[in-house]
């Protein structure tokens, strides 16, 4: 048995044992043994990947094993890790640990499916079969519907009904992308690093082919990464979801998006990703600014929040389309960045509604001197969110930003240019939200007597804080992580010609 | 055969049963369409059937003459229908104590 | 020489900032400050201890070495050879500056024990404060122009969270925010001038002996090199240094982008002494300073176009301040006056000679004179304006005038801290900028004569804001409720340790300033050129006659009636020309109502009104369908009976 394969076998003994379990207890206990497990799985597999990587295993994929599991379409229960697998594992490994405190008090079918949801999201990271990838992704995305229909706040049925739709939808066409990749390389083989190089009887897939697929599977994954115009799912199904689920979506679920975009379209259709990533570099860096900009008037944390992912998301799209090496590194390390921020972001939040009893920015103020410890971490979200250096943010946007220019034609510099005034416009949504809700005088009674945060809510938000300021002081390690596997892949896009495309009218 | 010879002078062949089965087919699937009352539907459908018994009868007389299965086949039929009217009616009056109506049209407390 | 100890320079202010930032609350005040305090007390003096060895090394070819004790790749980027290093570099400018920091900050430490005694937050305002010094120590010993944008980001923030030191009081927050956001905004600039300048030269070190490589085509071989260079040496390096002054001019408040700096005076005073006045604010010249080689070799013309830029906001800011009736906005706006001298100073730099004429570039030597001159007697002015704000618990002369007579202490240093920014001998402020008008008469007359007429304007605002407050009408009233008195020696110490460096910097050196500064790096020895010594000094004498003759006495007729016939001009200047509400209209009004606004609601109703279009859509198409499957078995036969009749007819019809 692999070990990597214990990433979904603890979730599924959680689910057990959550069956099992009697009373709050109990299920806390079940809840606590099994994502510090998980977390405890994801450093180590991260040390020891590290240390294999530095003892001089080059395999694209670490740990692999195979399984025949359906045989009339060749798929295979296939897992292995990369350094982007590895340093997305530990991510969600974190939010899972962090967000089993923040939602501490809820009751057990909760946690069922929340549990559910991060075997989902474990599954798809492990994969490298493309079909386990796309079932262990709807199994992450059904728990989803019930977490914000049953557990959510505000018109819960409408935004879960409205995510899960437009996902669902995605997934339609992710579906189509995916068996056509499958047929387009031969119908030998799902397996993802086979497809790319041509081996275990997949064959090249022609550029008509590709041009086709390479949309929908783009389009596909990137709903779930919120790309403009696709990301209104994303301020509703966050502002309704309860604290912990936002987190892992945010945090986790809409990573599955970045992911899959750059594991699937990019790798395995080099050659349209050179020919039609213009038109997702239009769309994506939009939605940089875009989101951004909508994040200034928003009056409901969560929506500003969730604007402000729909801008840091739109980032990580655009960073994989600029098809270089550092963009690419940049974008995952923005997808870790942007995951634990917003998870720190959310949780503060979700802790702050849950005592207030409001999000509307105008009805909060003066926070600072009643519960000083939610609002210094909320800063520090806030700061880490507007790209402070010493924090993950500002790490991952200037690699971003680096990485993108070394694209020296007009149409990428005009577009970079374009996205790095976002972070002029998240430092002013970000001091305005920060101005309004945490200084001042508090002008409300009620809030008066609010109290600061529980042990178990501390815990949660200073691993976070923990994470985001260790990133952001020492990145190098895991900026050499994840250079590491993405180069193979921007090497399949600049061996069949690098951004040459006869479509794009602005070159 | 002696019968029709009893009737002297009119002449009857095929074609009249043929014409009075068609008809009543057609007042049953008439009434069957057009008729709320669950009684009435119930009469239009054993006028259908009836029509279908006279084809059988008339069928079997003249293309088989020696034959007894098309009689034994409607005998089977007349059975069947009468059992089944029995047991519709049964329901009727069933639904009939406990809406005090029997209309088609109000029957529809199954369908949502 | 081993200088590796100077990592510690960086650390122990980290290390204080950690300590009271997390355990600050279990501190008392008086541990707390005495901690962060001591904790300064060492870096400044490793600071003076690398100062000394520094200087009094050998120099080798008659220049002082660039020494790079430490230098790590702290962020690799994985294209074009660039990567991002963190390091120590140690050079005549940068372990200036170490000084400049370290004593100001010293300083301000000491006071702020006196000035913010008592006050809630203590331990955070001394964490905030260990904060910034180790930024500012950062950006100063950057071994790269990502590492001074790092810690220049991290001296924006440390500004932002010292201005808004009093949260709760609003003005303070709306400060703070716009401190941040205007410079954020200017730091835009900088960061694609950063992108530009690295991708085209292939490295963002300040080690520029590479750059000048790729720039030339030196290396045929490299053909991409080359085909940057061709492309980099004519207008893409111009345009990349001028975007990242942009970033600088945002720091060091230069016109247009100078409107944070009087708003960033609602901090606590000993904060605006050492970040807005003595440090943060000329990290833009220091970036120009830094860059220097460049621009005077690649960039001339656009150097002296910065020139331009820096005397109009002189020019500007001395007119605002002589209107000003708020003490410390007066002191705000002689900062952006005299920082513009610093930047007006690079600006009239010549590339003449072959850039190896320290004369012909002696305004970079200037400058730096400057920028330590001017942070000594600025710091002193600002940390005197604490003590009297201390006394009245007012910013404004309304409440002020005759207090000479309570705080003699205060009293005398401010005193020759105006003369010295006034420009008169033998104080530190008449060398430095004596040598800044040198450099602009060199580069043209008109420049010279307007930097003089602006000197003269300095000269004058500071006296009609000294004789406001120790002499002038004396508000009795006021005074007789609450007395005002000395303040303690805790915050007198510093103001007079502060007043001897300005009193003998000018003259005591070793040397002069030029022999351990110059464009060159080889020792420059500065002769006064009397002409424009005399000039100036007459100058000088003139505005602070003319201010006594209007401010001294207990009425002022003539301020008056000045006031009285030229209203429009005094109402315009007093509310800074309306800059602040162009701003704010095109912000809230034209950004906030026209762009933002509209895309928020064309989120909500178009983008998101199309995937609820679809939704309904799909839902009443369903709905109308329905009625196919009703239910009723006569329906279901008609079509039946249709369909069989239909049926019929087209198997028989032929």
């Amino acid at each position: 048995m692999n070990f990597l394969s214990l990433f979904v076998l603890i979730p599924l003994l959680m689910l057990a044992g959550l069956w099992l379990a009697k009373g709050q207890k109990g299920v806390r206990a079940v809840m606590v043994a099994g994502s510090s497990m998980l977390l405890a799985l994801s450093i180590a597999l991260t040390v020891q990947f590290i240390a294999d990587r530095t003892g001089g295993q080059t395999a694209e994929m670490l740990y692999t094993a195979n399984f025949v599991w359906f045989e009339p379409l060749n798929i295979h229960y296939s897992v292995g890790v990369d350094g982007i697998s590895v340093a997305m594992l530990l991510l969600s490994g974190v939010i899972v640990f962090t967000g089993t405190f923040v939602s501490w008090d809820m009751c057990k079918e909760y946690f069922l499916w929340f549990t559910l949801l991060s075997m989902g999201v474990f599954g798809f990271f492990i994969s490298v079969d493309m079909f386990m990838m796309f079932m262990f992704y709807e199994i992450a995305l059904i728990p989803m519907y019930l977490l914000i229909g049953v557990w959510g706040s505000g018109k819960k049925e409408y935004s879960a009904m409205k995510l899960t739709l437009m996902l669902m939808g995605a997934s339609a066409f992710l579906m189509l992308g995916i068996f056509g990749i499958f047929y387009g390389a031969g119908g030998n083989t799902m397996n993802i690093i086979d497809i790319a190089n041509h081996t275990g009887g997949a064959q090249a897939i022609s550029l008509s082919q590709q041009c086709i697929w390479f949309p929908l599977t783009f389009v596909g994954f990137g709903v779930l990464g919120a790309m403009f115009p696709f990301h209104t799912w994303s301020p509703d199904g966050h502002a309704s979801a309860p604290t912990a689920v936002s987190m892992l979506h945010a945090g986790v679920l809409m990573k599955l998006g970045g992911y899959g975009c750059f594991r699937i379209a990019i790798y395995l259709l080099p050659e349209a990703a050179n020919e039609l990533s213009w038109i997702f570099l239009i769309l994506t860096g939009t939605g940089v600014v875009y989101g951004a900009l909508s994040a200034c008037v928003q009056t409901d944390l969560k929506y500003l929040n969730a604007y402000s992912s729909v801008s840091h998301c739109g980032m990580v799209l655009f960073a994989i389309l600029m098809l270089t090496t550092t963009a690419s590194t940049g974008a995952i390390l923005q997808m870790l960045s942007h995951g634990l921020m917003t998870a720190l972001f959310f949780a503060v939040i979700g802790m702050i509604y849950h005592r207030a009893h409001t999000r509307d920015i105008r009805e909060l103020n003066g926070l600072m001197r009643i519960i000083p410890f939610l609002s210094v971490s909320f800063a520090i979200a806030g700061l880490a969110n507007l790209g402070l250096p010493g924090l993950s943010g500002f790490v991952a946007e200037m690699t971003i930003f680096v990485g993108s220019f070394q694209n020296a034609d007009t149409f990428h510099r005009v577009l970079t240019i374009m996205a790095t005034t976002s972070i002029v416009v998240a430092a002013v949504y970000i001091l305005r939200m920060i101005g309004k809700i945490l200084y001042g005088e508090n002008t409300n009674a009620e809030h008066a007597k609010l109290h600061d945060a529980h042990w178990e809510e501390r815990l949660a938000v200073i691993v976070l804080i923990f994470c985001i300021a260790g990133i952001g002081l020492a990145p190098s390690w895991l900026s050499h992580l994840i250079e590491g596997s993405v180069t193979p892949v921007i090497e399949n896009v600049k061996t069949v010609g690098h951004l040459i495309s006869q479509s794009n009218p602005f070159q | 055969m002696e019968l029709f010879n009893m009737i002297e002078g009119i002449r009857v062949d095929m074609t009249w049963f043929l014409i009075l089965s068609a008809l009543l087919l057609m007042i049953g699937v008439y009434g069957f369409l057009t008729r709320r009352n669950t009684l009435a539907i119930l009469i239009s459908i054993e006028l259908i059937l009836n029509a279908a018994d006279i084809n059988f009868a008339a069928f079997n007389r003249m293309l088989f003459p020696d034959g007894q299965e098309g009689y034994i086949f409607t005998l089977f039929s007349v059975a069947i229908s009468a059992a089944e009217t029995a047991i519709a009616i049964a329901v009727m009056i069933n639904i009939y104590r406990n809406l005090k109506n029997n209309f088609v049209s109000n029957l529809d407390k199954l369908k949502w | 020489m081993d200088y590796t100890y100077t990592i510690l320079i960086l650390l122990l202010p980290f290390l204080s900032f950690l300590v009271l930032g997390l355990a600050g609350k279990w501190l008392s005040h008086r541990t707390a400050g005495l901690f962060g305090t001591s904790v300064l007390g060492i870096v400044t003096a490793m600071s003076y201890y690398t100062a000394f060895t520094y200087f009094t090394a050998d120099r080798i070819n008659d220049v002082f070495p660039t020494l790079v004790p430490y230098n790590f790749t702290w962020l690799p980027f994985f294209d074009g050879n660039l990567h991002f290093d963190l390091g120590i570099m140690l050079d005549p400018i940068s372990v200036m500056m170490l000084i400049v920091i370290s004593t100001v900050s010293l300083m301000v430490h000491i006071y702020s024990f006196g000035y913010m005694h008592g006050e809630r937050g203590f331990q955070r305002y001394y964490a905030y404060l260990s904060l910034f010094t180790m930024s500012m120590l950062g950006l100063v010993v950057a071994t790269n122009i990502f590492q001074m944008y790092m810690f220049w980001e991290l001296v924006g923030v440390c500004s932002y969270l010292l201005i808004g030191f009093y949260y709760h009081l609003k003005p303070a927050v709306a400060a703070s925010k716009k401190a941040f956001i205007v410079t954020r905004f200017a730091d835009l600039g900088f960061l694609i001038g950063i992108l530009i300048y690295g991708y085209y030269t292939g490295s963002f070190s300040f080690d520029f002996t590479n750059t000048a490589v790729y720039l030339n085509g030196a290396q045929p071989g490299v053909e991409e090199g080359f085909s940057k260079a061709i492309a980099g040496a004519g207008f893409i390096l111009p345009t990349a240094l001028f975007l990242m002054f942009i970033g600088g001019a945002g720091k060091s408040a230069m016109f247009p982008l100078h409107i944070w700096l009087p708003d960033a005076m609602e901090g606590p005073t000993p904060v605006s002494a050492l970040i807005h006045a003595a440090t943060m604010v000329v990290a833009g010249v220091f970036q120009v300073a830094r860059m220097f080689p460049l621009w005077i070799q690649y960039a001339p013309e656009t150097l002296h176009v910065v020139a331009w830029i820096g005397a109009f906001t002189a020019f500007y800011a001395a007119a605002v301040a002589c209107a000003q009736s708020d003490i410390k906005r007066v002191l705000a706006f002689s900062t952006i006056s005299q920082i513009a001298f610093m930047m007006v100073a690079l600006g009239v730099c010549l590339p003449e000679n072959g850039f190896t004429d320290n004369h012909a570039s002696l305004g970079y030597m200037a400058s730096m004179f400057h920028l330590f001159t001017h942070a000594m007697f600025k710091a002193t002015l600002f940390l005197c304006a604490g003590c009297i704000i201390h006394a009245v618990h007012s910013n404004e002369m309304a409440y002020m005038g005759g207090m000479r007579k309570y705080m003699p202490i205060t009293h005398i240093t401010f005193l020759i801290a105006c003369l010295a920014i006034s420009g008169i001998p033998p104080f530190s402020g008449f060398f430095s900028k004596d040598e800044i008008l040198v450099a602009a008469f060199e580069y043209s007359a008109v420049m010279g004569w307007i930097m003089a007429g602006i000197a003269g304007m300095t000269a004058f605002y500071m006296f009609r804001l000294y004789y406001g407050i120790f002499w002038g009408t004396e508000n009795k009233e006021y005074h007789e409720k609450h007395v005002p008195h000395e303040s303690p020696a805790v915050m007198t110490v510093p103001l007079i340790i502060l007043t001897i460096i300005t009193l003998t910097v000018g003259w005591c050196l070793p040397g002069s300033f030029g022999s351990y500064i110059s464009a060159t790096g080889t020792p420059y020895h500065i002769h006064l050129n009397w002409e424009v010594a005399g000039t100036s000094i007459a100058i000088a004498l003139c505005a602070i006659v003319l201010a006594t003759w209007m401010y001294a006495r207990s009425t002022q007729p003539v301020a008056d009636k000045l006031q009285a016939t030229l209203p429009q001009l005094h109402k315009w200047a007093y509310h800074r020309f309306y800059l602040d509400e162009v701003y704010q209209f095109v912000t809230h009004r034209i950004i906030f109502a026209y762009v933002s606004r509209p895309i928020a609601w064309f989120d909500r109703h178009i983008i998101d009104g199309f995937f609820n279009f679809l939704a309904w859509g799909t839902h009443t198409l369903s709905y109308n369908i329905r009625t196919f499957q009703s239910g009723r078995i006569q329906q279901y036969a008609l079509v039946f009976l249709w369909g069989v009749i239909v049926l019929l007819i087209i198997l028989l019809i032929p």
